[in-house]
């Protein structure tokens, strides 16, 4: 695809949890899988809106209004966190370390952080906003393809975390709730899908050169911006893995190519909005689909699209078509199952004669297109509405909106893009004075990247090596136990800490963790020769299979050795040299130094 | 040049920059140092105003006007009259600069802030007062009975006062004892979560509140917050047996030395959980508003210098309440600290002294030991039952303004007036 021609643009949005103790209190950030010991359940109003006026909608919302159900933890989770006492002052770790970043990307901090409160709709925040700071603009990001601007640099908390949605409840866990987030928004200075991924990869780079951000999944979210020209923002929220960001650009980029070509050919055709009852046609059904409805009392309801038996069929971006737009707004709306396009079938039990009986019905022509929904009537209802509004948009051509980022590159429908957030002063944080003096405490870290080379140069380690050690946050580490340990090649600890645990996972297949300290021990333990390199795997399968014990890989003296090889000579005197070196090493492995054993070998033979 | 005013757009030149943006208040308590501007996102930061070189006015403040609303009268619905003091349930946020306005809260008002109220109640409100919780007195207490009083004249069929959190359990005990003959229910309701966001405790506390008021069949003052920390119900607590007993808690309030009268449902169904309860009635409501201010609550406390007593004595106080130590006892055997010599005194001048728990629960008691049986019978001290320090004060204040005769006092005292002393302590009262 010619990118420029198309008017390509993307910008991103890098939210990173900070790893430091949560931003409003004193508790840990730690995301907790166990059983819960506190739950409380909460409603959620919609307030008055900005004018001071009663939203007609919001009032209607009231009504049916949703319950939201809170998890937390006694020992790890406190009262700020479920809504119960005022936040604490903001934690100052967490201010430095965005006052670093800002300085990494040269942004201009602020006078003074004014925490606001955003407003939030969905439940996630149990006080209804999300804190939130601005706290640097205007930083730059030089990259291989160009500079990237980032208007804003803000400090927030996290959300809570989502462990179940229903249509009247969801529920929440409150572990994740306050975790600080740097929160970087770049302008859509991105041309290329390619760029966009090197621009979040480089972003990446420098918040892990802190070395005070969180590892692993789920610690560092990307939002992905795109358009086209004559198209509009779609925002992929949540991408998680980099290496698809260049395709999730690509297939949206394809998909308002293919929306921009049908809001052509839709022109003229006007969608109807009555709804069909066609459940009178299904009475003896054999479709799996319509008789769970059935049995569930739910109707069968259709309706009709004049002028779309072609289009719905259309890709929109692999494996995607036309009416999956409309089925992801449906089943959105509706949260219904059973949703069918006319150009589906027959298929899932509904029969020929199923469908000559529906067009006949809705005085459907060849040209013309059905989509018929089997559930509960409400759902029904609620979904072929939104199923119209969204046909009826087709002639508009992109509709701003918030898309899930699927595992194969793709995207489907997540929510209409939020209006502009509402934000307020958070009147019980005092605002935070950020000194020059303080600012000029605040020292640059190493860059992974430059820290790579260096390694490569100080230590003559391979580069790959030097930019996993680098890349995986053990670099702080590799250089300790290069400084302290000296007679070990720092080739070595590199390899240990790196690829040995990494074959003794996989001859084990079991998944395990060294702790900082073991790895201090073993290494102190290899520098003052009190155990052999050959142990070194043995050691760590024991710490996998929580058997650490670093007594039993004792190196033997020089008496005990000798004593232990003349008594393995005498047993096997019929034994060939090569024979018995093999015995001898298998007995004897890592309890002492091979070359040892060899010399002492030769001289006996 | 006009001079920039909160809410205008404005542009700020420093030395480095130029910054547009809104112009904001900067709060009272904060140093007057900075400039506050909203960012066109949304964002307000702070400039140091030794920065700044000029601000300009780009555009003024726009005021918005609200449309009138439409109040309907549902003749199924009863008619419920609220009198708001101030706080925050009965406030406002302007989005705009993020202002707290509270002033004049009317019917109006309130319906555009909880509309579904319209569905639980006719409504009638207006603002008696705009002041803190914590700045409120005897003034307000009476107004409030007196205000009150009115309402049930009008034919309200019930009540709400919407106030601050902080002394709500003064008010709702200086009610207790100052409406007398109560014919419908008085609802004390308050928001501990400010009402701005959506996790507000205000909107379930005031829709249970107006529930309670129009249809409850108590006719008492009752305190109505979270019984819980979730947005599941309500609980009615007795006036003067009502305490805030957490700072920040949505179920902050609890009931002392009885259980809760009623859960109110957030649904509006009302479930009654302690029947001991006066009925609506035909009565004619009375505001009896006399008091006398000069009364005091001291603290006992180990080491403190009984010279305090005198401090009240030479200011001429007409009574004190002790918040003693549990069954009841001051510092009373080291001659440097003991009460007793004060106590005697005050007695001597006919200063009644009550003694209270600060404890909370339980009942105090005269005679357990030899320093009580020394308090109660040699000091004369006035023993005040399972009555809360705060509860024993607020009712002395009531009596000192009808009678200052210590016999009368101690007679008035411990005589049941409000529901305020319970004879009979239900077991499972304890910390609920």
């Amino acid at each position: 695809m010619d990118y420029k021609k198309l008017g390509l643009k993307c910008g991103i949005e890098i939210h990173q949890q900070l790893d430091t103790h949560k931003l409003f209190c004193q508790c840990p950030s730690l995301i907790r899988e166990d059983e819960p010991d506190i739950e409380v359940s909460r409603n959620l109003k919609a307030v008055i809106g900005e004018t001071g006026e009663i939203d007609q909608a919001a009032a209607h919302e009231m009504q049916k209004e949703k319950t939201y159900t809170y998890q937390a933890y006694s020992d790890t989770t406190c009262l700020v966190e479920l809504d119960e006492e005022p936040p604490h002052p903001m934690n100052q770790d967490a201010i430095n370390i965005v006052l670093q970043v800002s300085k990494m990307l040269n942004a201009k901090v602020v006078d003074e952080i004014q925490v606001m409160r955003k407003t939030v709709v969905d439940g996630s925040n149990t006080s209804g906003f999300q804190r939130t700071s601005l706290v640097s603009q205007d930083g730059l990001v030089e990259t291989e393809s160009g500079t990237v601007r980032i208007p804003t640099i803000c400090l927030e908390e996290d959300a809570a975390k989502i462990i179940e949605r229903g249509s009247d409840r969801d529920i929440y866990n409150l572990c994740k709730l306050g975790i600080p987030l740097i929160e970087l928004a770049t302008e859509p200075d991105m041309f290329t899908p390619e760029h966009a991924q090197e621009v979040a990869g480089h972003i990446g780079m420098i918040l892990r050169s802190t070395s005070k951000v969180k590892r692993g999944i789920g610690t560092i979210r990307q939002d992905v911006n795109v358009s086209i020209k004559g198209g509009d923002r779609i925002e992929i929220k949540g991408a998680q893995d980099l290496k698809l960001i260049p395709l999730w650009v690509e297939n949206e980029a394809k998909r308002q190519i293919c929306l921009l070509e049908i809001k052509e050919l839709v022109k003229g055709i006007k969608i109807p909005e009555e709804i069909h009852d066609i459940t009178s046609l299904f009475k003896k059904s054999e479709s799996k689909v319509i008789k769970s409805a059935l049995t569930k009392k739910g109707v069968i309801k259709a309706i009709k699209l004049p002028s779309f038996a072609t289009l719905l069929g259309k890709e929109t971006m692999p494996g995607r078509r036309v009416g999956s737009e409309l089925s992801d707004y449906g089943k959105q709306a509706g949260g219904v199952g059973g949703l069918f396009h006319s150009d589906e079938l027959p298929k899932y039990g509904i029969t020929e004669e199923d469908i000559e009986n529906i067009r006949s019905l809705l005085k459907c022509h060849d040209k013309d297109a059905f989509i018929i929904i089997a559930d509960k009537e409400d759902k029904v209802d609620k979904a072929l509405r939104a199923v119209i509004k969204r046909a009826k948009h087709f002639e508009i051509g992109i509709i701003k909106e918030v898309r899930k980022p699927n595992d194969n590159g793709t995207s489907s429908f997540m929510r209409p893009m939020p209006g502009a957030a509402r934000m307020y002063p958070e009147t019980d944080i005092i605002p935070v004075k950020i000194s020059t003096s303080h600012l000029d405490k605040i020292k640059l870290p190493e860059l992974l990247t430059e820290r790579a080379t260096r390694i490569v140069e100080n230590y003559k380690l391979g580069q790959d090596l030097a930019d996993v050690i680098t890349k995986s946050g053990l670099a702080d580490l590799f250089e300790e136990f290069v400084t302290k340990f000296k007679k070990v090649k720092p080739a070595f600890i590199a390899e240990t800490l790196i690829a040995t645990p990494k074959e003794v996972k996989k001859k084990i297949n079991k998944e395990f963790t060294i702790t900082d300290s073991q790895f201090k021990e073993i290494f102190s333990a290899l520098h003052n020769s009190k155990i052999a390199k050959s142990a070194i795997f043995d050691i760590i399968t024991d710490i996998a299979n929580n058997k650490y014990d670093l007594s039993k890989y004792s190196l033997m003296d020089e008496k005990e050795l000798e004593k232990e090889l003349k008594k393995l000579i005498t047993e096997n005197k019929d034994a060939d040299e090569r024979r018995l070196m093999g015995i001898v090493m298998g007995k004897l492995k890592g309890k002492a130094d091979p070359k040892k054993i060899m010399e002492f070998l030769k001289k006996k033979s | 040049m006009a001079k920039p005013k909160e809410g205008d757009m404005v542009r700020v030149t420093t030395e480095e920059e130029t910054i547009e943006g809104m112009l904001l208040p900067r709060p009272d308590i904060l140093e007057d140092d900075v400039t506050v501007i909203k960012l066109h996102h949304g964002y307000n930061i702070g400039i140091d105003n030794s920065r700044i070189k000029k601000v300009e006015v780009l555009e003024e403040r726009k005021e918005k006007k609200e449309k009138p609303i439409k109040i309907t009268h549902n003749p199924k619905l009863p008619k419920v009259s609220i009198l708001s003091t101030g706080g925050t349930i009965a406030s406002r946020i302007d989005y705009t600069t993020g202002g707290v306005k509270s002033t004049g809260f009317c019917a109006e008002d309130f319906l555009r802030t909880y509309p579904e109220l319209a569905n639980v109640a006719n409504i009638e409100a207006r603002s008696i007062m705009n002041i803190m919780s914590e700045d409120m007195y005897w003034e307000h207490w009476t107004t409030m009975a007196k205000e009150i009083k009115k309402e049930v004249d009008k034919g309200a069929d019930g009540i709400v006062i919407t106030q601050g959190t902080d002394t709500l359990h003064f008010t709702s005990a200086a009610l207790s004892f100052m409406l007398k003959d109560l014919s419908v229910p008085v609802i004390i309701t308050a928001a501990q979560r400010s009402i701005d966001r959506g996790s507000s405790d205000a909107f379930m506390n005031l829709v249970c509140a107006v529930k309670a008021a129009g249809s409850f069949e108590g006719a008492e003052v009752f305190t109505c917050l979270h019984g819980t920390s979730s947005d599941n119900y309500c609980i009615l607590i007795r006036g003067p047996k009502a305490r805030k007993m957490h700072t920040s808690r949505r179920d902050a309030f609890r009931p002392i030395n009885e259980l809760p009268i009623a859960k109110v449902h957030k649904d509006g169904n009302i479930e009654i959980t302690n029947n001991k309860f006066k009925k609506r009635s035909k009565t004619k409501t009375q505001a009896d508003i006399k008091h006398e201010e000069k009364t005091a609550l001291i603290q006992i406390y180990p080491g403190m210098n009984p010279e305090i007593i005198d401090f009240y004595l030479d200011k001429g106080y007409k009574g004190l309440v002790l918040a003693a130590t549990a069954l009841g006892h001051v510092p009373t055997d080291n001659p440097n600290h003991s009460l007793l010599p004060y106590l005697e005194k005050a007695m001597k001048n006919n200063i009644p002294v009550i003694i209270a728990t600060q404890t909370l629960y339980g009942r105090v008691n005269p005679y357990v030991y030899t320093n009580l049986r020394k308090l109660s019978i040699q000091s004369k001290c006035i023993f005040a039952e399972d009555m809360t320090p705060e509860t024993a004060y607020v009712k002395l204040g009531w009596i000192l303004g009808h009678t200052t005769k210590v016999d009368e006092v101690k007679k008035m005292m411990q005589t049941n007036v409000a529901g305020e002393i319970n004879p009979i302590i239900d077991e499972k009262s304890y910390l609920v």
